[in-house]
């Protein structure tokens, strides 16, 4: 299985590498050098907070760009290249080709992720950041970020199966932002008289995936312990709803005609 | 008789055409042929006719309204198939990024060979295929006939005894025709069975132990080129030297070509004695008379010609 699932998931990794993808670590470098030298002159006593909210946030913006971006075009690229038909001419099945090429877009994530991690960590020592036993909410945010890259590439390349880059793009942001609203609907839905509201915002709640619960930054900023529940929590409920969403790509792509 | 390497039982594909309330189309109606071990097999037909659809149903691109195919006795569903067959899609295009080398060395990892393994075959195919000066260049700066080659290397790479090559000299300058021509005979030399479709059809004439003649989704005719030219009415060809002041007959006027103090005469075989008689009365000097041999072209057209690839798709009421 694997070696079948393994080229196809390092080939979608060197992609992204000669198509310059990770020349955002570029930017996000500026960004962090830009805001410590900023931070450093204009607030006291907070620089770290300051540094650690906007490294954290920038590391969630790149990587939500990233992901969609690219995820959007995971599949739909392929067919439209016709470079899928060499492949799928292979003894591969379709599943691990989509399992493939989702192991490759995490695996440029994950590295992407720890490149902006070292960035943050070289920003929040220059502003004279030390390392203490709190900061290790730091590394958890950071892990809930990627639990919520794999849910949203998961989402990408479910929609990049069956409809243009432009579609999926919209869907899976669409639904990221209710994903990331998903608590405040549930509320409104709670608050309301109407029966039908109700429903819809309750349907809209245990259906949508729940992005605002991946959301640790403040927590990290200020220093706060992240329960352990919520991160084992975050993980199993990250992992189940990216594996429906992978089998339910599978179970579209394999009967899919490639005119 | 060999046991068939392919075999295509009443393939039938239906396509929706249009968005809002789609209609099904058929470009692919009832197929079934076979193809045989160790033979290299043409498959003729003019655009739309349904020969790549056919290929892709091979492959499992896309799926069967009706029918099914075996390769080398295994259904076309079963993915262990497809370890024996090498495939050419119509004007392949690669991941751009990547070198030939690096791109043959991704798809010689789906045949399980070991590093070493892998090196060997990836060097000697791209040799063979022409390609090893450019080895190490990006696809992105293939020219269409070096892409149709590395496309070519990658069909062969694993030694597969059914290699199906859709439209393989499509792109090609005279010099890759031929060398594509000598691997597709190097295969056959080899035992391999070769699939192809072309339009070149002095191609199919000279590579083809056999070929299928496809035409609106529908199978025309399968059998030796020099057989199924000659299932034609012959054509018979009199060469004559006319007496001064005796005229052609009017009706043998329209068959007739003047070359110099010679005429040249081509009628139905059926025809010929009713023609030689209306010589004799004229006592024209009959040079010759001698069989036309219809070519595969000439085949080709008279049964496709009228097929504009529109008109041949049948649509179907549901």
């Amino acid at each position: 299985m694997s070696a079948t699932i393994g080229p196809v998931a390092v080939n979608t990794f060197r992609e992204a590498v000669r198509d310059r993808v990770l020349y955002n670590l570029v930017l996000f470098a500026l960004v962090m050098i830009g805001a410590a030298i900023l931070v450093g002159q204009i607030s006291i006593g907070i620089e770290q907070l300051v540094i650690v909210n906007l490294g954290l946030t920038a590391i969630s913006l790149f990587g939500l760009v990233m992901a969609i971006f690219i995820g959007v075009g995971l599949v739909y690229k392929e067919i439209e290249r016709r470079t899928l038909y060499s492949l799928l001419a292979k003894p591969i099945h379709r599943w691990q080709f989509l399992a493939g090429k989702y192991a490759g877009l995490l695996l440029t994530l994950g590295v992407n992720t720890a490149f902006m991690t070292l960035g943050l960590a070289a920003a929040f020592f220059y502003v004279g950041g030390r390392v203490a036993r709190a900061d290790v909410s730091i590394v958890v945010a950071i892990y809930f970020i990627l639990l919520e890259l794999a849910l949203v590439t998961a989402l990408a390349l479910f929609f990049s199966c069956f409809s243009s880059p432009m579609l999926s793009t919209l869907f899976t942001l669409g639904i990221y932002i209710t994903g990331v609203f998903a608590n405040d609907i549930h509320e409104v839905g709670e608050f309301t008289q109407n029966s039908a509201v109700l429903g819809l915002t309750r349907a809209i709640y245990f259906v949508v995936p729940n992005f605002h619960n991946f959301n640790a930054i403040a927590a990290a900023g200020h220093g706060d312990a992240i329960p352990f529940s919520l991160i084992w929590q975050n993980t199993l409920y990250a992992t189940l709803y990216a594996a429906l969403l992978l089998i339910a790509a599978a179970a579209v792509f394999s009967r899919r005609n490639l005119k | 008789m060999s046991a068939p390497a392919i075999e295509i039982l009443g393939l039938t594909k239906d396509y929706p055409v249009g968005f809002w309330r789609p209609k099904m189309r058929r470009s692919l109606d009832n197929l079934s042929f076979e193809v045989l071990d160790g033979e290299v097999f043409g498959f003729l037909g003019p655009n739309g006719a349904g020969k790549t659809t056919t290929m892709k149903l091979l492959m499992g691109l896309i799926f069967p309204t009706r029918g099914t195919a075996r390769v080398r006795g295994r259904s076309i569903d079963d993915i262990k198939m497809r370890a024996e067959i090498g495939y050419l899609p119509e004007q392949p295009y690669f991941y751009d990024y990547l070198t030939a080398r690096e791109l043959l060395d991704y798809y010689a990892r789906f045949s399980n060979y070991s590093a070493s393994e892998r090196r060997e075959r990836v060097g000697k195919n791209l040799e063979r295929v022409g390609l090893g000066a450019a080895s190490d260049v990006q696809l992105r700066k293939f020219s269409k006939g070096m892409l149709q080659r590395v496309g070519i290397a990658q069909a062969i790479l694993h030694d597969p005894p059914v290699v199906i090559l859709d439209e393989p000299m499509s792109g090609l300058d005279p010099v890759g025709r031929r060398e594509v021509r000598d691997i597709i005979l190097d295969l056959r030399t080899q035992g391999r069975t070769v699939f192809f479709s072309t339009h070149i059809l002095s191609d199919a004439e000279m590579l083809c132990d056999r070929v299928a003649v496809l035409a609106s989704g529908k199978l025309q005719g399968v059998g030796a080129p020099r057989e199924i030219v000659t299932m034609q009415a012959q054509a018979m060809e009199i060469l004559i030297e006319a007496r001064e002041g005796c005229a052609l007959p009017a009706a043998l006027a329209g068959q007739s070509t003047r070359i110099g103090p010679r005429t040249r005469i081509t009628v139905p075989e059926q025809q010929l004695y009713s023609v030689l008689e209306q010589l004799r009365d004229c006592e024209a000097r009959i040079l010759s008379v001698s069989p036309v041999h219809p070519t595969l072209e000439d085949y080709f057209f008279k049964l496709v010609g009228g097929s504009a690839p529109e008109r041949g798709l049948e649509e179907i009421s549901r």
